[in-house]
């Protein structure tokens, strides 16, 4: 029974269920014949948090204590990936209905009518099974177990119970994006330790204020859908207020691995300036008294969130990768 | 058993036909990528091990 109005070439369906035969020839069309081409399935991938993903299990990875065959190590990088991109696709067939009425996300494949939903279904559904077979089989059962848990945790934790529900939607399924440098060092040593849940931390306290400066910028569209992100329900100083809350607790958590001994000087400093950083720019978003400066400042903690995250990451790896080369020549001098 | 008229069920256009060929080929290349992920992670985790096995 269809209960939502064809939108971009898509009768939207709220229970997914359609009698075929009571639809025109134009809708039967429509609904049998798949118009996808395989780059439409790429981009139910979300390749571009994808890439978030693969950088932070990388760095995970490498920091494992332990020795993981390059090729192995590979495979189990595209395997975690696989993965986020699976749920990736399993998100945008469950978030189909808001998607449409989102101008920031109503070109998605599902939406605009390129991709039929079931086909997004199947094809997130295989993904997520082969993914986290490839990792276990290829490394072990605890990063496989981790890799099932993330998949679980954004689809059916984060996108159909919390999403709609609570404010607190994104802090809650943060969880799910702080995970893959948790599953790298799994899929290295077997297991978790410490090390890798202070990684999970800062990307769990990054999450907040990344999302909500977009979610202030995008009140409106979220209000359309009907998505009860924090600014749409709390005060606009609340809303602030916790922005700024969660970019000073990003500050202990980001210099916590130097202290801890598995970040360097590069990357001390690196946390350090980018979490100042972060906290300059809330602090922009709580002093903005009109529209556009509010509007400049929230895309300035968003862009630079992106970057702080990179940054932190990528001094990691760039001291691994100089303690790894170091090691190298050492070994060649000897 | 009678021949399908004609008429029945719906016709895909030479778009929807030319979609459709993509759409396997990548289906294809995705299978054949698996096996030999499959295989490589075979040869990778198992080493020399992969030729000691009772004849």
């Amino acid at each position: 029974m269809a209960s939502g109005q064809p939108a971009g070439g898509i009768l939207l369906v709220k229970n997914r269920a359609i009698c075929v035969s009571d639809l025109g020839a134009d809708l039967r069309r429509e609904t049998l014949i798949s118009n996808a081409d395989p780059l439409d399935f790429l981009s139910l991938l979300k390749p571009r948090v994808m890439s978030l993903v693969v950088f932070t299990a990388l760095v995970g990875m490498v920091l494992a204590p332990g020795a993981i065959h390059p090729v192995i190590g590979l495979i189990a990088v595209f395997a975690i990936a696989v993965g986020a991109g699976a749920s990736g696709a399993l998100n945008m067939w469950y978030d189909a209905d808001i998607d449409a009425v989102m101008g920031r996300t109503a070109k998605r494949p599902i939406p605009s009518g390129r991709v039929q939903p079931g086909e997004a279904l199947s094809f997130g559904m295989i993904l997520s099974v082969l993914s986290v077979m490839v990792l276990g089989l290829a490394t072990n059962w605890v990063a496989g177990g981790l890799l099932a848990f993330t998949i679980f945790f954004y689809v059916v934790i984060y996108t159909m119970g919390l999403k709609r529900r609570t404010a607190q939607n994104i802090v809650i399924g943060g969880a799910a994006g702080a995970l893959p440098p948790v599953v790298g060092w799994a899929a290295v040593t077997g297991g978790v330790a410490i090390e890798p849940m202070i990684l999970f931390s800062i990307i769990f306290l990054w999450t907040p204020p990344h999302f909500w400066a977009l979610a202030i910028v995008r009140k409106d569209d979220y209000a359309r859908a009907g998505v009860p992100m924090l600014p749409n329900v709390a005060s606009d100083r609340n809303t602030r207020l916790q922005i700024l809350l969660y970019s000073l607790l990003l500050i202990p958590f980001g210099v916590a691995p130097f202290f801890m001994g598995f970040g360097g000087w590069l990357y001390g400093a690196t946390a350090l300036v980018g979490g100042v950083m972060m906290v300059w720019w809330s602090v922009g978003i709580l002093r903005a008294d009109d529209e556009d400066r509010l509007k400049k400042a929230c895309w300035s903690l968003f862009g630079g969130s992106i970057l702080y995250l990179f940054a932190v990451f990528a001094a990691l790896l760039l001291e691994w990768a100089g303690g790894f080369a170091w090691a190298l020549l050492r070994e060649g001098l000897a | 058993m009678s021949a399908p008229q004609e008429t029945e069920g719906l016709r895909l256009t030479d778009e929807e036909k030319a979609r459709r060929a993509r759409r396997n080929k990548a289906i294809g290349f995705g299978v054949a990528g698996l096996c030999l992920l499959f295989y490589v992670i075979t040869v990778f985790k198992m080493g020399p091990a992969i030729l000691s096995r009772p004849m």
